[in-house]
C-alpha cells in the first residue's frame, strides 16, 4: 500500500516518512536518492508524494550519482534533498565537499546503521566523526542536526532547509535506524509559501554577464581567501545555529551527554535514577556541528561528573573532552554495532558513577 | 565584360596564434607561412604572406583552434 | 572590407586558451559557441564542465557554467534539467570523465533518456594529467601507463561507449564525428546542431562523440596528430550516425 501524504496537521507517522513530508512542506523541489536500509521508506515516500506536490523525484543509479544530481539542481536555486544510510553516505562525501566548495544549499539525511563496511541494518551512531569531521576532503564544516523524536525530525528538517539557504551550505540531518522506523504523533509545520529567488543561482545568463560556478581555484592565495571566507561563514553558523536541550539539569550532580536515540534512552534511565533521589540530568546536543561546547563549559562550572552515552565505541565523547578542556571527569559507555541499549543499562552506569562519587 | 576576381584579406591575430601550422597545412592556396618571428607567447605565428592567392574558402578559420584568423572580403 | 567570420557571441574574446597548439578542444569550443548563437540558445544555456583539460572551459564559453566532479557531469546535468526543464543543458566531457569514472552516470542518464546533450571529446588518452591510458586508448598505443603499448590481455580493449548507449531506447541521437580535417569539422558542426535540436524539440538524449587530436600527449606535431586521427584512430572509431530515433519520437 502506498503511503499517502497527510493533509491533517497531527498524524501518527514514521521518522522516515516524516523527513519526507517535512521536506515537501519546506518547499523541497527535488529529491534524488538510492535505496538503502533502514531509510528506504523515505525514498518511497518521496516517490509517491513529491511528484504529487509538483516536485521532482529521481531514483539514481547510486548514492554518488544522487549527490551529484543534488549539486546540479541546487546550482539552479531549488531546494533539494538526498538521503542514505552510512555506507551510502560514504559515497556522497566527495559531493558534500563540492557542495561546500561551491557554497550550495542542500539537505542530506543519514539514517545511521551498524558499521564499518556493510555493517548491518540496525541503528547505530558510528558516523558521528564522518558527519562532523568532514567526512569529505578539504577545509570545510557541515552543520549537523540530530533529532531525537519524530516531531523533532519534522522541526529540524524544516529548519535544515532554512539554514542551508541562509548560509549557502549543505546541512546534514543525522538520524539512526530507530529514528527512521519508529512512529510517533507529529504536528507538521504549515507548507512554506513562495521562496525568495536566489541571486547567485545558475539559470541561464539572459542578458547579463555569464556566471560560472567552480570550486577549482588554482591560485593558492585566492584559494586561501576562499578558505577563510568559508571559515568566517562557519564562525557565523557557530554563533547563531548551535542548539542543545537540557533535561533535569538544574540541580544535577551528574550530567549525561547523549544525542538522538541514545538521549531518549538516557531520559528513561534518568527518570529511574531520579526516583531514587539521584541528582542527574541530561545535556542533549541537537546541533552536533556546531557542537554546544560553551553550554558544556558553562555546565562544568557547577557539575564535575559527566557520563557520555553513545551507540558507538566513542566519538562524540572526544568533543565533550575537548569542550571541557580538563574540567571535570568524563566516563564513557557505548553499545556499537546496532545494539540498542536499555534504560536499565544506562541507569546502572549512572548508579555506579554516583557510588564512585560517594566513595570519595 | 571581364569578371573582377573578388579580393580577400587574411589577418592573423598574431598574439593569439600558437604556431600549430594547421592553417598552413590545410590552405590549398598556400596563403600562409610560418613566420620567422616569435609572438609574445614564443610561437612562430602564421603569416599570410601570399594574400593575393586567397579565394575565401574559409578553411583556415575552420581548422584554427584559437580563432586567430580573420578573413575579410571586399 | 567585410569580416566574413564574426567573433562568436558566446565565446569570450581576448582570452588565449590554455589548450595546446593544435588541440581539438579549440575547434569544438568555437563550433559550440557558434551554434549557441545561431540557434539562439545562449541566454538560457547551462554547460557542465568536466575534470580534464576542459575544466577551464568556463573561461571561454560565455554562458552560465557549472564545474563538475570528475565523471559526474551527466548526473549534475540530470539535476539541472530536471529542476529547470526550460533551460538548455549540455555537458562537455572527455573520454576519462565520461567513460571511466563517469561510466555509471553516463549509462544511466542515457538509459533514463534525459533531455540534454552530451558533447564527448575523445582523444584516446588522459590529457590534463599528462598522457595516461584512457578507456578509448587503442591497442598497442603507448601512453605513460601503457608504456609498452596497450595489451588487450592486461588492459582490455578500446571502449566504444557511444555505441553502447546508442542502443538504449532513450538515446535519440548519437553520432561520431572528427575535427581532424576540414570536412570533418563541418560535419561536426552539423552533428552537434542535430543533437542540440534534439534537445530543443524535447525528444530525449543526444550525444556527439568527437575524435580530437592531442598532439602533446601523442608526442606528435599538430599536423601529424590530425593525420593520425584520419589514418589510425578512425579505423577503431568509425565515423557516422550511430542512432537516429528522431522520427520515432515526434
Amino acid at each position: 500500500m502506498l503511503p499517502s501524504r497527510s493533509t491533517v496537521s497531527k498524524v501518527f507517522i514514521s521518522g522516515n516518512h516524516t523527513f519526507g513530508e517535512a521536506a515537501i512542506r519546506a518547499g523541497c523541489h527535488c529529491y534524488f536518492g538510492y535505496p538503502i536500509t533502514p531509510q528506504n521508506e523515505l525514498g518511497e515516500y518521496m516517490a509517491a508524494n513529491l511528484r504529487k506536490a509538483g516536485g521532482v523525484f529521481v531514483q539514481s543509479e547510486s548514492e554518488t550519482a544522487a549527490i551529484n544530481m543534488v549539486i546540479g539542481a541546487a546550482a539552479t536555486g531549488v531546494r533539494v534533498m538526498t538521503s542514505s544510510s552510512s555506507p551510502g553516505v560514504s559515497l556522497k562525501q566527495e559531493g558534500m565537499s563540492f557542495l561546500a566548495g561551491f557554497e550550495l544549499p542542500a539537505v542530506v539525511v543519514n539514517v545511521m546503521r551498524g558499521g564499518p563496511g556493510l555493517g548491518n541494518i540496525a541503528p547505530a551512531q558510528g558516523d558521528y566523526f564522518q558527519a562532523t569531521r568532514g567526512g569529505g576532503h578539504g577545509d570545510y564544516r557541515t552543520p549537523v542536526f540530530a533529532p531525537n523524536s519524530v516531531q523533532e525530525i519534522a522541526d529540524l528538517t524544516y529548519h535544515a532547509f532554512d539554514v542551508a539557504d541562509r548560509y549557502r551550505t549543505p546541512v546534514m540531518l543525522l538520524g539512526d535506524g530507530m529514528m527512521g522506523q519508529m512512529k510517533e504523533p507529529v504536528v507538521f509545520p504549515e507548507k512554506i509559501g513562495k521562496l525568495p529567488p536566489k541571486e547567485w543561482a545558475l539559470t541561464g545568463r539572459g542578458d547579463d554577464p555569464s556566471r560560472y560556478m567552480a570550486s577549482l581555484i588554482l591560485d593558492p592565495h585566492e584559494m586561501e581567501r576562499h578558505n577563510w571566507k568559508l571559515y568566517r561563514k562557519y564562525q557565523e553558523i557557530e554563533k547563531h545555529e548551535t542548539k542543545h536541550e537540557e533535561y533535569m539539569l538544574d540541580d544535577a550532580e551528574i550530567a549525561v551527554i547523549a544525542y538522538g536515540t541514545t538521549a531518549r534512552i538516557a531520559e528513561g534511565a534518568l527518570n529511574r535514577v531520579r526516583k531514587d533521589g539521584l541528582k542527574a540530568g541530561l545535556l542533549r546536543p541537537v546541533s552536533l556541528w556546531p557542537f554546544p561546547a560553551k553550554a558544556i563549559q558553562d555546565l562544568a562550572q557547577r557539575v564535575k561528573h559527566f557520563i557520555v552515552f553513545e551507540m558507538s565505541t566513542g566519538q562524540m565523547v572526544e568533543d565533550v573532552r575537548l569542550a571541557l578542556e580538563g574540567e571535570g571527569n568524563v566516563t564513557f559507555f557505548g553499545r556499537p554495532g546496532g545494539v540498542i541499549p536499555t534504560p536499565a543499562e544506562f541507569a546502572r552506569i549512572i548508579y555506579r558513577e554516583y557510588q564512585k562519587i560517594q566513595a570519595k | 565584360m571581364t569578371k573582377t576576381k573578388k579580393k580577400f584579406k587574411v589577418v592573423v591575430r598574431q598574439q593569439y596564434c600558437k604556431g600549430c601550422n594547421l592553417c598552413i597545412e590545410y590552405c590549398k592556396q598556400q596563403v600562409l607561412t610560418s613566420s620567422e618571428n616569435l609572438n609574445t607567447m614564443g610561437y612562430n605565428y602564421a603569416d599570410p604572406v601570399n594574400q593575393d592567392a586567397c579565394v575565401g574558402c574559409m578553411v583556415c578559420t575552420q581548422v584554427c583552434p584559437d580563432v586567430a584568423i580573420e578573413v575579410y572580403s571586399e | 572590407m567585410k569580416l566574413l567570420n564574426e567573433w562568436p557571441k558566446y565565446y569570450k574574446k581576448d582570452v588565449v586558451t590554455h589548450y595546446c597548439p593544435g588541440c581539438g578542444h579549440g575547434i569544438v569550443h568555437r563550433i559550440v559557441a557558434e551554434l549557441l548563437e545561431e540557434m539562439d540558445l545562449g541566454k538560457h544555456a547551462i554547460c557542465v564542465n568536466p575534470a580534464g583539460c576542459a575544466v577551464l572551459a568556463y573561461k571561454y564559453f560565455d554562458i552560465d557554467t557549472l564545474e563538475s566532479a570528475h565523471g559526474r557531469g551527466t548526473a549534475m546535468a540530470t539535476g539541472i534539467k530536471r529542476a529547470r526543464p526550460d533551460k538548455f543543458v549540455f555537458t562537455y566531457q572527455g573520454d576519462g570523465d565520461l567513460s571511466a569514472i563517469g561510466t555509471a552516470e553516463t549509462v544511466h542518464s542515457a538509459n533514463r533518456g534525459e533531455n540534454f546533450t552530451v558533447v564527448f571529446i575523445n582523444n584516446a588518452v588522459y590529457g590534463m594529467t599528462g598522457g595516461q591510458m584512457a578507456p578509448t586508448t587503442l591497442i598497442d598505443q603507448k601512453t605513460t601507463t601503457s608504456p609498452f603499448g596497450r595489451d588487450a590481455k592486461l588492459e582490455g580493449y578500446p571502449l566504444h561507449i557511444t555505441d553502447v548507449v546508442s542502443n538504449f531506447p532513450g538515446v535519440v541521437y548519437a553520432e561520431r564525428v572528427t575535427v581532424s580535417n576540414p570536412a570533418g569539422i563541418r560535419k561536426t558542426k552539423k552533428a552537434i546542431r542535430a543533437a542540440f535540436q534534439t534537445q530543443v524539440d524535447g525528444l530525449g538524449y543526444s550525444i556527439v562523440e568527437v575524435l580530437s587530436p592531442c598532439p602533446t600527449n601523442w608526442k606528435m606535431n599538430s599536423v601529424d596528430s590530425f593525420k593520425w586521427v584520419d589514418d589510425v584512430m578512425m579505423k577503431e572509431f568509425p565515423l557516422g550516425v550511430l542512432t537516429d530515433k528522431r522520427g520515432e519520437k515526434e
